[in-house]
């Protein structure tokens, strides 16, 4: 097989600091080839210089044996690159068809000609077997439907080289699936998939080879047959992972710390009731609409609750979400970016920002400024968040692994009682994943309650103490830790009523 | 940066840059870059417009500035915010109306008896606090009080019933500005105490230049710097900075500004501070209302109108506070002010006209505008 895409001696510095160095690869055509590596290890530069958002420092590549150096985006595109990225870039006001054509409707006597656009948007979702109609809105799509409008506009495009970047982060399972079977027929129709993530079974499963990459520089590209998934690991963070989750360090306690009961809110939450123990991690699982973030929010009450009782250490929880914070609740939402983080201000103020109001004696009365820094520096080294400068660097410049210690940090200022974590590990290199599960068996080690949802369901039985199930904004299962099933536990969240139920909560 | 790769606010387009680009970036990125931009520009015109450096012209552009820049601080709080405030100069003129009545001392029927005012507030007599012991000082704070209130109001509409600033303080603009000019049929209130102009004129280091040939030194070759409009200005913004850098509160303010939705789940009190804001900025209006009113020497619904609000914004912009929030600083509007009061004064002694005048003024507050994109860019490092 020729090689489509190939790299030699490719650089790239930031500032005189390596991002990428003497990458020397081949990109077989018609092959599909995992990309791996931690956060920071340079997988975004080298897809930004494929894409050409940045220039090289040094180095070549080649295209079809072609010297190949975009000076933009476009030329790009052009050449024959596509990517489809996390976050979708769809216009979700127009129609499947509008998207497709977005950048060159065919006019005819200088009107827009609809019946070929519908034409060509109808043959593209023929072959991605998404039956949608082509005068749909965008918006009205579930992700994974949006995305394969995103790869039928790439199709459009003639695109040979299709790049995914963690493609199936919002996607449901099924939804995964589909995706994968997309990605066969791609390859079957010749084109050259490279496809970035986290999750080491997808790539093990859908790749036939995976490149490696750590500190900039290639350290492995291997068949996927016979790269196993502990392997994989000890190449992208260079020495073995002991285990994928820490020991628990305690038991939880009998003890009720946080209880809900009959928790009704139309249309997303339909007689909720659980409890969380003293020290236990209380897992969550669902599909997206499942109303497990929802309910989530409700808890921490960002979103309005029509009925049912919630109570922390008996005592009942109202008001907003000052009220919550006050009471001892702490909640980690699932987008960072969105909800987590001030983007660009620097660590020691979005690590302060919860408990701000500790450091002056009154809301405009001076700041304790040396105390301030001293905690978050303190709270920096105790969670090795790497950064630079913490008081002048955003946040921003940091890895996800990094920003998302930060986002947790910010809560552990004050340790919660109540820790709500939704897809904590989202987006996060294997490393910090280890971590934050470290940080969660802490807190409750110290007596804290853990809700931990998550859309991976073997992060969930790996460090949860009990898992319950959520389907349709109902609770569809519970289970003990010695009942953890994946084939059951999954039946319940497509909303299989459970045969023997597990242990009530 | 021991991650680079992912950096993003290095992720800039060229290959290493030389040190002469990095350090003119480092200048435009500086916190003193107008400064600098001003002093240059005064520097270079001095050949050519040989009165901008004479002492009279200098105090001139000094007591055009302080006024502005109270006005202008009260704006960086709420851009900081990424919100806009376009109430200020009916607020300026409001105030101003609100103080004149209540002091001066004797007003003419002529001028002012078709006011709806004239009878029941103001007499030939003057207004109710005309010769009352510590009369200025109520009339401050009934001044101040009014400011606030209409700041809260904005405020309340803004967080509370999440209507956009940009509507809020338009439609509170046209309203005061109406309520205003209604209160006195568009006329001045004139005549008012000489304790109270003394808040605008007043100087306590003036200096005079030459020989002394005479006993007494004409009034007008002695030129103010230190003055109680000075002193009033410098005070509010190093209370301003020490607000917006040093409090609880100033740091709520950029958080909201920078992201209000993870301000809120982070358990800022988002509406209370923005509720303080939109205050905040009516009340350094209603300040400005007594510089100008002083130096003016007269109540008038019309201060804050026409180009008014421009001049505050632009000031604003100029000195490098962001239009789309979580970036402001009150010694970026120290300079700003001074630069655009600097284009103003320049402007006028090459004898354009005001249409001319606005024209340049407009053209450099779109560049400032695009100035802060390009900054936003930069630190950001977004490549495209």
């Amino acid at each position: 097989m020729t090689e489509l895409l190939s790299f030699e001696g490719l650089r790239k510095d930031y500032f005189g600091v390596p991002a990428v160095r003497d990458l020397t690869l081949g990109i077989r055509k018609g092959e599909v080839v995992g990309v791996i590596g931690e956060n920071g290890a340079g997988k975004s530069t080298l897809m930004n210089m494929i894409g050409g958002v940045v220039a090289p420092s040094a180095g070549e590549m080649r295209w079809l044996g072609a010297l190949y150096h975009p000076r933009s985006p476009s030329d790009a595109t052009a050449r024959g690159v596509a990517f489809i990225h996390q976050e979708l870039n769809l216009f979700t006001n127009l129609t499947i068809a509008e998207n497709i054509f977005v950048d060159d409707f065919p006019s005819r006597f200088g009107l827009i000609d609809r019946t070929a656009m519908r034409q060509r948007t109808a043959d593209l979702l023929r072959q991605l077997a998404l039956d949608v109609a082509t005068e749909t809105d965008v918006e009205k799509l579930t992700p994974g439907e949006r995305q394969l409008v995103e790869i039928a506009k790439a199709l459009h495009r003639d695109a040979e080289l299709i790049i995914f970047d963690e493609p199936t982060t919002s996607l449901t399972p099924r939804e995964t699936a589909k995706l994968f079977e997309t990605i066969e027929r791609l390859k079957a129709d010749g084109k050259t998939i490279l496809y970035i993530s986290h999750i080491l079974g997808d790539v093990k499963r859908l790749c036939d080879s995976v490149v490696v990459l750590r500190d900039g520089q290639l350290v492995a590209q291997e068949k996927a047959e016979g790269f196993d998934v502990p392997d994989m690991i000890t190449a992208m963070i260079g020495r073995a992972l002991g285990g994928l989750y820490p020991e628990r360090s305690a038991a939880p306690s009998s003890d009720i710390l946080f209880s809900a009961k009959g928790l009704c809110q139309p249309g997303i939450l339909e007689d909720v009731s659980f409890d969380i123990h003293a020290g236990e991690i209380l897992g969550l699982f669902g599909l997206m609409g499942s109303g497990r973030s929802e309910m989530a929010r409700i808890v921490f009450g960002l979103d309005p609750l029509e009925q049912g009782e919630l109570t922390l250490q008996g005592n009942p929880l109202s008001g907003g979400v000052r009220a919550r914070i006050a009471s001892g609740v702490a909640f980690v939402t699932e987008d960072r970016r969105a909800e987590g983080l001030l983007m660009d201000a620097p660590t020691v103020d979005n690590l302060s920002l919860v408990s701000i109001e500790e450091f002056g004696r009154t809301s405009l009365a001076f700041l304790d400024q040396a105390r301030l820094e001293q905690s978050t520096e303190h709270l920096k080294t105790e969670m090795v968040i790497k950064a630079g400068d913490i008081r002048t660097q955003p946040v921003r410049a940091l890895s996800g692994g990094n920003q998302q210690k930060v986002v947790i940090g910010k809560w552990l200022m004050r340790q919660p009682d109540l820790f709500i974590l939704d897809e904590p590990t989202r987006g996060v290199d294997v490393g910090a994943k280890f971590e934050i599960y470290a940080i969660a068996d802490r807190l409750a080690a110290a007596g804290s309650g853990v809700l931990f949802i998550s859309s991976e369901l073997e992060e969930l039985t790996g460090m949860c103490d009990r898992i319950m199930v959520m389907n349709r904004g109902e609770v569809t299962g519970r289970f003990d830790r010695s009942d953890f099933s994946d084939r059951d536990i999954l039946a319940m969240a497509f909303g299989k009523k459970p045969e023997t139920n597990g242990v009530a909560a | 940066m021991n991650d680079g790769g992912l950096s993003a606010a290095h992720s800039a387009r060229e290959t290493p840059v030389p040190s002469m680009r990095q350090r003119a970036m480092r200048l435009f990125l500086s916190d003193f870059f107008v400064l600098y931009l001003s002093l240059a520009y005064f520097l270079v015109l001095m050949p050519f417009l040989p009165t901008l450096s004479n002492p009279a012209n200098i105090a001139n552009i000094l007591s055009n500035m302080w006024p502005l820049l109270v006005v202008a601080v009260g704006q960086t709080f709420v851009l900081t915010i990424a919100g806009i405030d376009l109430s200020q100069g009916s607020v300026v003129g409001f105030t101003s109306v609100v103080g004149a009545m209540l002091l001066a001392t004797t007003a003419s029927p002529d001028v002012l008896s078709n006011a709806p005012i004239w009878g029941t507030i103001i007499t030939e007599n003057g207004g109710p606090l005309a010769g009352v012991p510590g009369g200025v000082a109520i009339a401050i704070l009934v001044m101040v009080a009014a400011g606030a209130l209409i700041g809260a109001a904005n405020g309340i509409a803004i967080a509370h019933f999440q209507m956009p600033p940009f509507m809020v303080t338009l439609v509170t603009m046209i309203v005061i500005s109406a309520l205003a000019i209604y209160l006195t049929q568009s006329e001045n209130i004139r005549n008012l105490p000489e304790s109270y102009i003394q808040l605008g004129k007043g100087d306590i280091v003036s200096v005079y230049f030459g020989e002394q040939d005479e006993s007494r030194i004409p009034r007008r070759q002695i030129h103010s710097f230190v003055t109680y409009p000075m002193l009033i200005a410098v005070t509010v913004a190093i209370c301003a900075h020490v607000l917006l850098n040093r409090t609880v509160f100033g740091r709520q303010v950029f958080a909201i500004g920078i992201n209000r939705k993870a301000a809120k789940i982070s358990g800022v009190p988002v509406k209370r501070v923005i509720v303080l804001v939109f205050t905040i900025s009516a009340i350094c209006a209603t300040v400005g209302a007594i510089l100008y009113s002083t130096r003016l020497e007269a109540g008038r619904p019309t201060l804050g109108d026409g180009n008014f609000l421009l001049d505050v914004i632009g000031a604003t912009v100029i000195g490098g506070t962001s239009l789309f929030g979580g970036k402001g600083k009150i010694i970026w509007t120290v300079f700003g002010v001074f630069f655009f009061v600097l284009l103003s004064n320049t402007l006028n002694l090459m004898n354009l006209s005001s249409f001319h005048i606005d024209m340049v003024k407009g053209t450099v507050i779109v560049a400032a505008a695009l100035l802060d994109v390009l900054r936003t860019r930069l630190i950001q490092g977004d490549a495209l």
